[in-house]
């Protein structure tokens, strides 16, 4: 699969990182390379293999009840904030 | 004092019991021969005044006969290690002068072992690299040169500042982190023996994630034994991470000196690719020749889909680290560009923040887990990982522990191998499928390239048989006698 111009764009917004339209271009290209040289997989058959999700998928995952175990220090939560006020993080306004 | 950076951790413990010297002394000569090796830029943060403070400690509790399995050792820790109080950047601009409130759980275990922190070493951005090129803190050096050559080299990547550190003597050991061979290939760039042990044998707590389903933290050593005493301080079940193995840990420092007679070596006709390094090849020779002298039985094994486990890794390791990464937002921690809205300052935050080829592994991963491409890219390249980790089950019905090269080549020079990020790739061919597995593999120096650069061979376990792995490299570590203190 080769990527357009466009198909960079929407990646990148869903990605939430920002392209200039100058560096669209080499991008496509860079991106299309590795993504050409990742579809050799298509060679194999795969057909009836289960994906593999984990290493440890073999192992059932350990249960614990349902209890806070951790927790109570919003201070420190907060300490590496870029821009907080009593106890929360502040962001560009969401709501008009 | 110098000499005090010339000891192996065994020897340093040893020689902390006797009395010979101090914790405190021998921090002090790794602090001043850091001062003299900033060149290598092998640390992004030096903690001097912890480390003195750590050390003062350690000294308290060894006169009190309370010494841990690391007492008074000075170590590195990889900047992907959260540290309370101390910033973690994991190589990145976005993560600049965060302080975590909170300790990871490895660095918890050694510090419990009476370890102490000297300061934390340079990596590639987010662990994903191999060469130290893509830190935001400048490429780390690596302290070997080629013979007559004065051009500096790359210490491997993405553990490049760990491995520096420790082939230089400016750390007596260190953490390194490895996701498709982070570990593996800067300890054969640098000389040094670097395990990344199995899949769940550490815990992940507090190590900044790149792909969860593959990263996993190990020593960085100069000897075998070393390696077998900081893993075993480091390994342990952790209830805050659900993928760590419960159960006990064993000691792996009483597999280091044991027989191999009888074992069975297993040698991957597929890790002969055209275009691999005659002297690597030699150096594997060598290797085998080694172990058959100690009375191991060398075996052919076939991993027959050896040849797609790159393009494997490089849908499934981008695919989590775009998700993984998300969090890098400007709005908790690290860095904040500002903007007029929300997806505004979202998007200038991680453009500014994250470099190149971070931003070009979410970009690959999030198109490969997008709506309609899901299929295609990321569910096929499960299936391969299955394919990929049957391989070496059945290799392991004929082969007790497998002997490949590290790396396809020594160390290559600071610049090259920039423009393509495939040729790049091409440096893990051999550590991806045994990460994509999720075994252990241990890299150790077996010799030096003509022009005098250390050449590395790795030794694959099964599952959770890390002793068999020291078991077999205590042996070839024996017969290779490298010269370890070379670097330093």
């Amino acid at each position: 699969m080769s990527l357009d111009k466009a198909t960079v764009q929407k990646i990148a917004y869903l990605a939430r990182i920002e392209v200039r339209e100058d560096e669209l271009e080499p991008l496509a290209k860079e991106l299309s390379g590795i993504l050409h040289w990742v579809e050799q997989l298509a060679e194999v058959d795969t057909d009836g293999v289960p994906p593999m999700t984990s290493v440890s998928a073999e192992m059932a995952l350990p249960m614990r009840a349902d209890v806070v175990t951790d927790g109570g220090y919003a201070d420190k939560v907060l300490l590496n904030g870029p821009e907080t006020t009593n106890g929360f993080f502040l962001v560009p306004k969401v709501v008009e | 004092m110098s000499d005090l950076t010339h000891l192996t951790i065994a020897e340093a413990e040893a020689g902390l019991d006797k009395g010979n010297f101090t914790s405190v002394e021998l921090t002090k000569a790794h602090l001043d021969a850091m001062s003299k090796r900033k060149d290598l830029n092998a640390y992004i943060t030096e903690t001097p005044d912890q480390a003195l403070r750590m050390a003062a400690d350690s000294d308290k509790r060894r006169a009190s006969k309370q010494a841990g399995l690391l007492e008074g050792i000075p170590l590195a820790i990889k900047d992907l290690f959260c540290t309370e109080g101390v910033q973690t950047t994991a190589g990145s601009h976005i993560l600049e002068g965060f302080k975590p409130p909170y300790e990871s759980t490895v660095t918890t275990n050694l510090w419990k072992q009476g370890a102490v922190m000297l300061g934390k070493a340079n990596l590639d951005e987010f662990a994903m690299g191999s060469s130290n090129m893509t830190s935001h803190y400048g490429a780390v050096k690596n302290p070997w040169k080629r013979s007559g050559d004065a051009k500096d080299l790359v210490p491997g990547g993405s553990s490049g500042g760990s491995a520096a550190a420790v082939a230089a003597c400016i750390a007596m050991g260190a953490t390194g982190t490895d996701t498709g061979g982070s570990i593996r290939q800067p300890a054969a760039f640098c000389g040094i023996v670097g395990i990344k042990p199995t899949y769940g044998r550490c815990s992940r707590f507090g190590i900044v994630a790149f792909a969860s389903s593959l990263d996993q933290a190990g020593p960085m050593t100069r000897t075998v034994k070393d390696a077998a005493i900081m893993l075993k301080a480091m390994a342990g079940h952790d209830p805050k991470d659900s993928t760590s193995t419960p159960g006990p840990t064993p000691d792996f420092t009483k597999a280091v000196g044991q027989s191999i007679k009888g074992l069975r070596v297993g040698v991957p006709v597929e890790y002969k690719p055209d275009g691999l390094s005659s002297e690597i090849m030699a150096a594997w020779d060598k290797g085998l020749a080694w172990l058959k002298e100690a009375g191991a039985e060398v075996v052919e094994v076939s991993l027959p889909h050896t040849k797609y486990a790159l393009a494997t890794y490089y849908i499934v390791a981008p695919a989590e680290a775009s998700s993984n990464l998300a969090r890098y937002d400007g709005v908790r921690f690290g860095l904040r560009v500002p903007g007029n809205s929300l997806d505004e300052m979202y998007m200038k935050t991680r453009a500014e923040g994250f470099g190149r080829e971070v931003r070009r592994r979410i970009l690959i991963g999030t198109y490969v887990l997008s709506a309609g491409y899901y299929d295609a890219y990321y569910a096929k390249a499960q299936k391969l990982r299955t394919l990929i980790a049957n391989d070496f089950k059945q290799a392991f019905q004929k082969a007790d522990v497998l002997l490949t090269p590290t790396a396809p080549t020594p160390a290559f020079a600071i610049g090259e191998n920039l423009d393509d990020p495939i040729t790049m790739y091409l440096n893990d061919v051999f550590t991806i499928p045994t990460s994509l597995a999720g075994l252990p593999g241990l890299s150790l120096p077996v010799g030096l390239s003509a022009d005098g650069l250390p050449l590395g061979l790795q030794l694959i376990g099964r599952p959770f048989d890390e002793e068999t792995v020291f078991k077999t490299a205590a042996v070839m570590e024996q017969a290779a006698s490298f010269k370890r203190w070379e670097a330093c």
